[in-house]
């Protein structure tokens, strides 16, 4: 068992309304939620690192609910992705301890979305960045609904830190016309398509 | 015929050889290549994207061979592969989604040989020297634990407001030291795309 402690949780929303073409009617709304927590297993090799995952599990939740408030609820959500930037006493394979707990979270507020959750991982150090890939939530192969959102704290992660990303977005890109698998075609099957 | 008005191609290898304190042997490794391209509809909306499409098409080829070429191996020895694309302010995030969903897959799939699983992606908006993290998945299930990453990439110079930031990621490995459980490679079925 590890103790999870979180120095801060921050959440980030943007309205889109355009991007040069028709303005949308309803705007499109891509949010995130980041978590700054110690890495209980910075400094040294750990070779047993899967408990957390466990331990992660009321944290990923909590996320995940925070975030789809802030876009308006559940029902709101149609994509969504995950990501972990691990501080420099760590190492990549802390970032991974996500997958799990960041996809349950996540599942259990939109009410089991089918698809797998797109993700991204890095080592850095403050102020770094980093892209979450976004799908759709029930067919990965939705084509517009592929996007990412840039996330970045300046305070974190210090050496000792991991921040763990969330993120939900609405609906599809504000001009999206590049074809492909459409919402409306879904069979919501494999999760896939 | 080449659509693509290619400004600067560009491709970084990383090979890991330690982590935390432990050797790494054989080291893991990833490739990404890049391509800077001119944006034929920056500064006006187009409706019809076709033309970037078929540049999709030309460099899922260019890019996919190139970075498989960087690691020096089999195109069947390739485990992972990725995509991303950085527009640069003359563009829309639209224009990224036409260059990598409707053609670019196919030629890279050819690139690494089969690749049954969704190519994972990432796209956006940016000024010169912006990175852009470009995820990585296993190429014939995607639900293979152990080679869930992304690769970092940039260019100093990219992109100027008339321009695109392609990239294209492959990796003949997955993380260094993978331990988080899961779907293991040997267990790959390798069908669905998923398992």
């Amino acid at each position: 068992m590890v103790d999870i402690v979180v120095r801060k949780i921050v959440v980030g929303v943007e309205d889109v309304f355009h991007e040069g073409g028709p303005r949308a009617a309803v705007p499109l709304r891509r949010g995130w939620v980041a978590a700054v927590i110690e890495n209980p297993y910075a400094g040294a090799y750990v070779e047993n690192i899967q408990p957390m995952m466990d331990d992660l599990k009321p944290l990923g939740l909590a996320m995940a609910r925070r975030l789809a408030e802030a876009l308006g609820g559940a029902k709101a959500v149609q994509g969504y992705g995950k990501a972990a930037i691990v501080g420099q006493a760590g190492e990549l394979e802390h970032g991974a301890l996500w997958h799990a707990p960041g996809g349950y979270g996540m599942r259990e507020v939109l009410g089991g979305a089918k698809a797998i959750v797109p993700s991204t991982k890095k080592v850095g150090g403050p102020g770094t960045r980093i892209d979450v890939p976004v799908t759709h939530i029930n067919a990965s192969y939705v084509r517009s609904h592929f996007d990412a959102i840039e996330v970045g704290l300046a305070d974190a992660p210090r050496a000792r830190e991991m921040v763990l990303i969330l993120v939900m977005t609405t609906g599809a890109r504000v001009h999206a016309r590049a074809g492909g698998l459409a919402v409306h075609e879904i069979k919501g099957e494999d999760g896939l398509r | 015929m080449t659509q693509a008005r290619i400004r600067r191609l560009l491709t970084v290898v990383e090979e890991t050889r330690t982590e935390m304190g432990r050797t790494i042997d054989p080291p893991t490794r990833k490739a990404a290549a890049v391509a800077v391209i001119a944006n034929p509809f920056a500064r006006r909306y187009v409706e019809d994207l076709e033309e970037l499409m078929v540049i999709g098409e030309e460099l899922g080829d260019l890019l996919g061979r190139k970075a498989v070429a960087a690691l020096g191996v089999r195109p069947e020895a390739i485990e992972s592969f990725g995509k991303a694309a950085v527009v640069g302010e003359g563009g829309e995030l639209e224009h990224a989604a036409a260059i990598l969903h409707p053609r670019l897959g196919k030629p890279l799939r050819a690139a690494v040989e089969k690749g049954a699983a969704l190519v994972p992606s990432a796209k956006k908006m940016g000024g010169p020297g912006i990175a852009i993290d470009v995820p990585l998945g296993h190429k014939d299930a995607a639900f293979v634990r152990s080679h869930f990453d992304a690769i970092e990439v940039h260019v100093a110079d990219a992109p100027r407001a008339d321009e695109i930031v392609v990239a294209v990621a492959v990796a003949d490995s997955g993380r260094p030291l993978p331990r988080i459980g899961g779907l293991q490679k040997h267990e790959v079925v390798g069908k669905d795309g998923l398992r």
